[in-house]
């Protein structure tokens, strides 16, 4: 057994952190390559990078509680629990996928796991999860949803109104800020004043800064979060620092104009959430799950590409309930 | 049977009790109806339509919010698709600017991009309708920009019969659905029966029938439209009126068949009346009953200009009694000439 030192949670519970993340990062590789061989359609936004983040969050909640999405969406869909073959199906268009097809990577939604679904307007989600936080409340459970959103959604007037509705009224959300850094090609530095957190607390809003590399980290502050919130204390706020590794998007490669390569490989070297909990867990353990985690993504990518597409008649189906 | 006569079993209510009433038993019925919005509480909203809601089923379920029209949108928008069944109240439908990323993004999409997955129903409702000297960011009628968006369901109910029957359909709908109430009706009265009913989305009422002249009519509009036949029966013109009710899903035949017997058709709504929900109303009766026209189609709307504060400009953008009956004689006369 690898050997290591402090573990903050349970082994069992590391090993299945680090599996998730292994999935994320295996699963948005060939999401690229897919991209790359044009056997995908449209567009993607890549989550490489920030997996301690959906990791760390969605291994504080239950299957019950709620999240809602972005458009860099995959990796809170895997942390929730989602099935990948599904996922690449949806993101094939392809009629077993999560949402029929209709949706695709920008709106992969996956109701059994409580992913309430990916948002394609930036801060779209925030009602959406302050209502399901609303309703968490009324119905009388103890569910908590979760917002994740990332820093270029602090520009939207409706996180605000929203936070402020959470904050007076109490509700179980837990407002998940993913700052990568950057606005798509636009340094977060340069559009946004003040500090992040104090938005949050001008609302009453307990907010932390967390390091959204280190995956223990991410799940100690969201349990807290977590905890508050189905105590009947209401909303948190957390700001996790990370790092988009790849681009806006996957067309994003010409980086140079907007970030230093330096910066990149900096981070990659360095605070890598993978190469992290592998200082944690053992190598060898992180080798193990790799190579089950990537045959695992190998079968989904195959299952997906000879999955059919949606008839020509699904076109006018689901417009209404 | 018209819904304008009072059958055995049926109290005078006003448009305003009406769409309360509906709430009120909606809320009975099922406990996870709520109300939300600005001053719907003890205010009751500004024009009293949900007064007293508040004190039989409490802040808890008819809640008062910041005045963040986006926020509590989306929070409705959030219970709905998480198991409740929210009344989103938007005072004036100008503001409907305000929430169009949560009602044509979110909510309007969210069942078909989860294929099928997640259902969101949330009620809207919100007013439309000029001449109550408001101008033009409180006298807007926007029910075209919302009527456009597939996934939503629209309803302008005229009467209160109409509102009450609705609102219960609204209420009770998996879809996201906006209903419209002219801001000018809420005084009026009409026939509403003691017993339940839901009238179901997607039914047009022939308000008045007629042989000569078919003038169809939304919201409002309908009494612009019922004055008129009265005066045109005094000129021997026989008007038939009928209102569509819902505009999504549009009871397409209703129109046609009422075209196609009278021959000649006004489209009266109070919209703007380029590309207006008017334009869709028109090209519905000319595509469905061409063979049986006399005359082209014609649209009265509300003029193309912002709504204008002072009385006589205001007066002159909406439609008149006096306007449908000068088109509809032109309309009789070129057939008789």
């Amino acid at each position: 057994m690898a050997a290591t030192t402090d573990l903050p949670v349970a082994r069992e519970l590391a090993l299945a952190m680090a599996e998730r993340m292994l999935r994320i990062r295996a699963f948005e590789q060939q999401a690229n390559q897919l991209y790359l061989s044009a056997k995908m359609p449209g567009l993607t936004h890549l989550y490489i990078g920030e997996e301690a983040v959906a990791v760390g969050v969605c291994s504080a909640l239950r299957r019950d509680d709620t999240i809602t999405s972005t458009h860099r969406g995959h990796g809170h869909c895997i942390a929730k629990g989602a099935d990948v073959r599904l996922m690449y199906c949806e993101l094939l268009g392809r009629e077993e996928g999560y949402c029929c097809g209709k949706g695709g990577s920008m709106h992969i939604a996956d109701h059994a796991n409580g992913n309430l679904g990916a948002n394609a307007i930036v801060g779209g989600s925030a009602g959406i999860a302050t209502g399901a936080g609303f309703s968490a409340k009324a119905l009388g459970t103890d569910r908590v949803s979760v917002c994740f959103f990332g820093e270029g959604a602090l520009g939207q007037g409706l996180l605000y109104e929203v936070m402020n509705m959470a904050a007076l009224w109490k509700l179980p959300v837990i407002y998940v800020c993913e700052n990568n850094l950057y606005n798509e090609y636009t340094s977060y530095e340069d559009v946004t004043a003040g500090e992040i957190t104090a938005r949050a607390e001008a609302f009453g809003i307990p907010a932390e800064v967390v390091d959204g590399q280190d995956v223990f980290g991410v799940y100690e502050a969201a349990t807290r979060a977590v905890a508050r919130g189905r105590r009947g204390d209401g909303p948190s706020f957390l700001e996790c620092r990370t790092y988009r590794y790849q681009g806006h998007h996957v067309g994003d490669v010409d980086r140079a104009y907007y970030r230093a390569k330096t910066e990149e490989e900096e981070w990659q070297a360095t605070r890598d959430p993978i190469l992290r909990i592998a200082g944690h867990v053992g190598a060898a353990a992180i080798d193990e799950l790799r190579e089950q985690v990537e045959r695992e993504i190998a079968e989904a990518v195959e299952y997906a590409l000879n999955a059919p597409f949606p008839d020509a008649s699904e076109v006018t189906n689901h417009v209404y309930a | 049977m018209s819904t304008l006569e009072v059958p055995v079993g049926t109290r005078e209510l006003t448009l305003s009790q009406a769409v309360n009433e509906a709430i009120r038993e909606e809320m009975r019925r099922d406990p996870t109806v709520f109300v939300i919005g600005e001053d719907v509480a003890e205010a009751g909203t500004p024009f009293k339509v949900l007064a007293g809601l508040v004190d039989e089923f409490g802040t808890a379920r008819v809640i008062d919010t910041p005045i963040s029209e986006p926020g509590f949108t989306g929070i409705g928008l959030g219970a709905a698709i998480t198991g409740m069944r929210p009344i989103v109240d938007i005072m004036f439908g100008d503001f409907l600017t305000l929430i169009m990323d949560q009602v044509v993004n979110q909510a309007a999409k969210i069942h078909y991009m989860s294929g099928g997955a997640l259902k969101a129903p949330l009620t809207v409702r919100t007013t439309l309708g000029a001449t109550r000297r408001s101008a033009a960011q409180h006298s807007q009628s926007l029910h075209a920009w919302v009527a456009h968006v597939p996934g939503l369901k629209v309803a302008l109910p005229a009467t209160p019969y109409d509102a009450k029957g609705l609102y219960k359909a609204a209420i009770r709908d998996d879809n996201p659905t906006i209903l419209f109430e002219d801001k000018m009706m809420f005084t009026q009265k009409g026939p509403v029966p003691e017993d339940e009913y839901v009238i179901p989305f997607g039914v047009a009422d022939v308000k008045r029938a007629g042989e000569d002249v078919t003038l169809i009519a939304t919201s409002s509009m309908v009494y612009v439209a019922l004055d008129a036949a009265k005066a045109l029966e005094d000129e021997g013109v026989s008007a038939e009126v009928v209102d569509p009710r819902t505009l999504v899903p549009l009871d397409r035949e209703t129109l046609v068949a009422s075209a196609a017997k009278t021959g000649r058709v006004i489209v009266i709504d109070e919209g703007h009346q380029s590309y207006g929900a008017s334009a869709e109303l028109a090209a519905a009766v000319s595509e469905g009953a061409f063979w049986s026209l006399d005359a082209p189609v014609r649209r009265l709307g509300a003029m193309d200009v912002p709504v204008p504060f002072s009385p006589p400009l205001e007066d002159q953008t909406v439609p008149t009694p006096e306007r449908v009956v000068a088109t509809a004689l032109e309309l009789v006369g070129k057939k008789r000439s």
